[in-house]
């Protein structure tokens, strides 16, 4: 599965668990949009480091705060070169 | 002459200028008129002298019914929103409370049953009939217990106030992510107020971007909030709306990342990280824009605050803590020579201190504090789980999340049953728990250490 498609799917996992609705993932969709809370967030991030073996945010020397769905993706692609 | 910092806030307020607002997404209340008026009614006759439940739905009735009760009531117990209702009954007995003070709105109303209740609106109605003031009010605020009931933390607008300089703040206008009635936005609400500036209030069901934008076209020039607030307000394209003089956070460990980020996205904002608990109130404020605090800081505190690290947890002596819990049994909140022990474990690392997490496993996700046992007991419940073990993860989100250590009755191994037992568990906490203290991930261990107290083996951090 590709990247995007995990995090598809993670995002999809952790809505439905935390009684969400999810908007259509967009790559322009504003994360804070999206139907996920930081709490929902914070899981997602959690649940990406055990699927994909990464957590960009924390690994990072420079501090990302992401603002769509896209730049969410990149930062797992970029990530995880 | 009676001393400022023991006048009640209303008198303490009275250079207050009409132009000085309390604001939420519905309404703007001026200060100054309140002075002259009364929010409640002309009720506060009958509240004089009671222990009195701030049960108010909004912040800004919260805010005007403390405005009008300090020194008028025995005691102002302030009910966060959150409040579960089966703590109600144990928090009207452990503070003696007699009267409630609810809004329009407010979810209390049908709950509670007693002598006085008064409605508090933010339409202002003219007219001083406040009772002489008494003695010192006590204000009781809540902060989370170990098994779920919440601790009831005595101050008084003197120890509460104690932090706050006395200097005015030219054509400030503050603002919060926090809720007032908890001990980090309450010190922001009396900051605003007794600083002479404007206060915009959040207010519950609001989106983050509305309110950043509100925050804008207001003219927020101080904003506050959490690491956890800042983190989810950097994420909103609405950051842009703001560009605040001051940026303050407190009640989370404020790591080098959202330090960073901040002052990449406002370069010329002062950028300051205070620590502050509930019962310690605030101790000291850190503005070089570095995580941790330096080593001579335990030195060169502020007048009157004394610190010390004994055992590798912080201690805070000064007139800004809380004097005591009430209840039937309650711990002591001070040691014998007035130390309140934080339960914030630091290390050194080269000329600082940095904050290592909480003594006996507490986790604070998004600024809640959340304890491992309580979790553990829901856990315990499922017939399989022989016994667990929360603990927390770092999460560039919220600070942390909890997890789980899980060990079953029978050894892990088929593959399908692990995965229904897995589900289940979560399923239980679900109905059980906050969405904040439900494990994050599950994994099944063969063992857990116990330590040589019995006690399962928790590493701070």
């Amino acid at each position: 599965m590709t990247i995007k498609l995990t995090i598809m799917d993670q995002m999809a996992q952790v809505a439905r668990e935390h009684g969400k609705t999810l908007a259509p993932l967009r790559d322009d969709l504003v994360l804070l949009d999206s139907g996920l809370d930081s709490l929902g967030f914070a899981v997602l991030v959690a649940r990406l480091e055990d699927t994909l073996g990464i957590d960009p945010f924390t690994s990072a020397d420079d501090a990302i705060f992401p603002i769509t769905f896209g730049d969410f993706v990149k930062v797992y692609e970029n990530g995880a070169r | 002459m009676a001393r400022a910092e023991t006048l009640p806030l209303r008198q303490r307020l009275a250079g207050a200028l009409p132009e000085h607002v309390l604001s939420d997404d519905e309404t703007r209340v001026s200060v100054a008129q309140l002075l002259h008026g009364t929010s409640l009614d002309g009720r506060a006759a009958d509240l004089a002298g009671r222990s009195v439940l701030i049960a108010a739905s909004r912040q800004l009735t919260a805010a005007l019914a403390l405005i009008e009760l300090d020194g008028v009531a025995r005691r102002v117990t302030i009910l966060p929103p959150d409040t579960s209702r089966d703590h109600l009954a144990s928090i009207v007995a452990d503070a003696e409370i007699d009267a409630v003070v609810i809004d329009n709105g407010s979810r209390w109303d049908s709950a509670l049953d007693l002598p006085v209740r008064a409605l508090c609106t933010p339409g202002i109605r003219a007219g001083r009939n406040a009772a002489a003031a008494a003695a010192q009010t006590e204000w009781i605020l809540l902060t989370s217990g170990t098994v779920g009931a919440p601790k009831l933390v005595v101050h008084t607008l003197a120890s509460l106030t104690a932090p706050i300089g006395g200097g005015k703040l030219n054509h400030a206008v503050w603002g919060t992510f926090y809720d007032i009635r908890r001990y980090g936005g309450l010190q922001i609400f009396l900051r605003a107020v007794l600083g002479g500036a404007s206060l915009i209030l959040s207010s519950g069901a609001e989106p983050v971007a509305a309110h950043l934008q509100r925050l804008g076209r207001d003219g927020v020039t101080h904003l506050s909030g959490t690491p956890s607030h800042w983190r989810r307000a950097l994420m909103s394209p609405a950051i842009a709306a703001v560009s605040p003089r001051y940026v303050r956070l407190s009640g989370e460990i404020a790591d080098q990342a959202i330090l960073d980020g901040l002052r990449a996205t406002f370069p010329d904002a002062a950028i300051g990280h205070a620590y502050a608990s509930t019962e310690a109130g605030v101790a000291f404020e850190v503005n070089d824009g570095r995580a941790g605090f330096p080593l001579t800081t335990l030195d060169h505190a502020a007048a009157g605050v004394e610190m010390k690290i004994v055992d590798g947890s912080l201690r805070i002596r000064s007139p800004r803590t809380a004097s005591h819990y009430l209840g039937a049994a309650p711990a002591p909140l001070r040691d014998g020579a007035g130390f309140v022990d934080t339960g914030d474990m630091v290390e050194q690392r080269g000329d600082r201190y940095i904050f290592a997490g909480r003594r006996g496993g507490i986790i604070n996700v998004g600024g809640q504090k959340v304890h491992p046992e309580e979790i553990e007991a829901v856990i315990n419940r499922h017939p399989q789980v022989r016994m667990s073990l929360v603990r927390p993860r770092p999460s560039p989100v919220t600070g942390a999340i909890v997890i789980a250590d899980v060990v079953l009755r029978t050894a892990p191994g088929h593959t399908v049953a692990d995965s229904k037992i897995k589900d289940d568990i979560l399923e239980l906490c679900r109905r059980t728990l906050p969405r904040h203290k439900v494990p994050a991930a599950i994994s099944f261990v063969p063992t857990l250490d116990v330590a040589s107290t019995g006690k399962l083996a928790r590493r701070h951090g």
